[in-house]
């Protein structure tokens, strides 16, 4: 099937719920309203004509100088009994950005998603195990999100030395904090 | 714990505190592997990250009673260079000897990748020349990058020679790579729109010697030494076990698909490349030791693989032989600048597919958003589902049969 008629099907069930779709891009795609997401996707799965059973994507895009501002998950699909391929997107604000995980459909998903909400701070309802996945644990923030700056710190270890710092340093000042200068709080330990 | 040495404690962190934040759940915290969730006769076992068998730094937390594993979950992130957040702040061309470092065994696999989706993006065609010479180093490549994928599985698995003699069959290429672009191991050899350097006078000829070499003495001495080994089939005939379905809905691709039976290859299905005009076939499992799918048939998908690649590379050195040589730099752009508009790209690479998807904003040189599905990443996220209830020997025989590199998943 081509994107036109991928697009049609799509509508016929999901009506207005589909917000936009761009036939003359390299590769059209639709925007699907976030909460039904996760009802497209086990559509576009078990459906027979569309039988996208592939995720081969899923990115999310930062996009603070559109107007609203909004955060894009970015679906794509392929399907391999009929060799065609799909991309959906939902919008989401920058802001509390949280959609329905599709998760069970795919299983691939998973890692996916985690990555999505470990570097743009999306999160997925219903995932099974929203950790982070690429950064430590106790990282805070989500840096591929345009707007982010590095911290100074890092539990205590200094990430990027400023010029200021190395003013201070030259200055004799001790600066940061080495690895043997305090015992790091360990949870295991008693 | 003594707090002899402990010091003053360090000032409040002056952390992004402007920086969005969502907090996630902690690794602790994690159903079903919370202290009161963990039976009294399981052991949480960690393997990795420093494991030889973890083909990089790779930690896994299994879950153990006694010997078989009751659940797993592995830990990436070791290896994380924030290779997305580095191609947003460099141009289109700089962003090519980042995608190198990624998967480091197989860079030329990477590069080509990257360049083809740029290319698409701008809607630039290459001409045939440069064309063969993309698909003589791919295939290179994937030879070099199998000979580690099966040497180092042999190994992890008890077999040391056969990786000896792979080793150096993959120096051979290493030479001819470093022969034409003079770098061993990270070349930035496929640029948007041509590849770094002409090829030598006299590779031709060399890379036949080679070619002559490897289908003769090494592939045979392979498929003879380690693939029809007993103790390597008993050990990987019965293990970790993908249907086709389950494969395709955790997108599992490239040789790890192909072992499941399913015959999908992107140079023949998608080809790109001029892929199409050469003559080749795609090597799937045949289950002909066990069930169809277990590491064996992804072993064995990948063997054959390497002299199917030997045939491409001898078909496009015909090819090249026949073309008058041309300018590799004839259609590198001056100013890499994408009109806006977004591409999904994927290519067969060593591992599997290895998608682009890169989003130009029409008005800046850098791109605005790069991500990469990486074929390592996708292949481990299904190890938790194939590890369940094997033992903890059989875990090293299905980590080393997905072939995952971790500067791929980490990135």
């Amino acid at each position: 099937m081509d994107a036109k008629s991928i697009h049609e099907r799509l509508a016929q069930r999901f009506g207005d719920k589909i917000t936009a779709f761009q036939p003359e891009a390299l590769q059209p795609f639709a925007v699907i309203a976030a909460d039904a997401i996760a009802d497209a996707a086990a559509f576009a799965k078990s459906d027979p004509e569309l039988a996208f059973d592939n995720l081969m994507c899923l990115s999310a895009v930062d996009h603070p100088k559109e107007t609203p501002p909004r955060l894009e998950v970015v679906y794509h699909l392929y399907s391999y009994r009929h060799r065609h391929s799909f991309v959906l997107k939902v919008h989401l604000p920058r802001e509390d950005a949280h959609l329905p995980t599709v998760e069970e459909t795919w299983g691939v998903a998973n890692w996916h998603e985690r990555e999505a909400f470990d570097l743009f701070g999306i999160v997925f309802d219903g995932h099974s195990d929203l950790r982070r996945i690429l950064l430590p644990d106790d990282w805070v923030g989500h840096p591929l999100r345009k707007d982010w700056q590095d911290p100074d710190f890092y539990n205590g270890m200094h990430v990027k030395p400023t010029p200021q710092m190395v003013d201070r340093f030259l200055a004799g000042e001790k600066i940061g904090v080495g690895p043997f200068d305090f015992t790091p709080p360990n949870r295991h330990v008693e | 714990m003594s707090s002899s040495h402990a010091g003053p404690a360090p000032e409040a962190p002056k952390g992004p505190v402007s920086n969005y934040n969502v907090p996630g759940l902690r690794s602790e915290e994690a159903p079903g592997w919370r202290a009161d969730q963990i039976d009294v006769d399981e052991m949480i076992l960690n393997m990795g990250p420093q494991h030889p068998s973890t083909q990089g730094v790779l930690r896994i937390e299994l879950r153990t009673d006694g010997e078989v594993v009751r659940a797993a979950r592995p830990h990436i992130g070791y290896l994380h260079r924030c290779f997305e957040k580095h191609s947003e702040n460099v141009d289109y061309p700089g962003v090519v000897p980042y995608t190198d470092r990624m998967d480091y065994v197989a860079s030329m696999g990477n590069s080509l990748g990257y360049a083809l989706a740029v290319e698409k993006l701008m809607g630039i065609e290459v001409s045939p020349y440069v064309q063969a010479i993309r698909v003589v180093m791919a295939e290179l490549q994937r030879i070099a990058s199998h000979t580690i994928a099966v040497g180092t599985y042999g190994m992890d698995i008890g077999a040391f020679t056969p990786f000896l003699h792979l080793l150096r069959d993959r120096e051979k290429i290493l030479d001819l790579f470093e022969w034409t672009c003079g770098a061993r191991l990270l070349y930035n050899y496929n640029w948007v729109g041509g590849v770094s350097h002409d090829l030598p006078e006299g590779f031709i000829r060399a890379a036949r010697q080679f070619l002559r070499e490897f289908e003769a003495i090494t592939h045979p001495e392979l498929m003879d030494l380690l693939i029809g080994n007993k103790i390597f089939i008993k050990r990987t005939a019965e293990v970790g076990i993908v249907a086709p379905e389950l494969g395709i809905a955790y997108d599992l691709t490239g040789p790890n698909l192909r072992g499941s039976g399913l015959t999908f290859d992107l140079r023949k299905d998608e080809p790109y490349c001029g892929y199409q005009n050469y003559d080749f076939k795609v090597c799937v499992g045949e289950g002909q030791f066990g069930p169809l799918g277990s590491c064996f048939d992804r072993n064995w998908a990948r063997a054959l693989e390497m002299a199917e690649s030997a045939r491409i590379v001898s078909q496009a050195l015909d090819a090249l032989e026949k073309m008058e040589r041309a300018d590799v730099h004839e259609k590198v752009p001056k100013r890499v600048k994408p009109s806006k508009g977004e591409v999904y790209f994927r290519s067969e690479a060593p591992r599997g597919q290895l998608g682009y998807y890169i989003v130009a904003d029409g008005t800046g040189v850098n791109p605005y958003r790069v991500k990469v599905k990486s074929p390592c990443f996708t292949a481990m996220s299904i190890f938790h589902v194939l590890a369940r209830g094997l033992y903890i020997a059989d875990i090293i025989a299905l980590i080393g049969s997905l072939d995952v590199v971790l500067g791929e998943i980490d990135r």
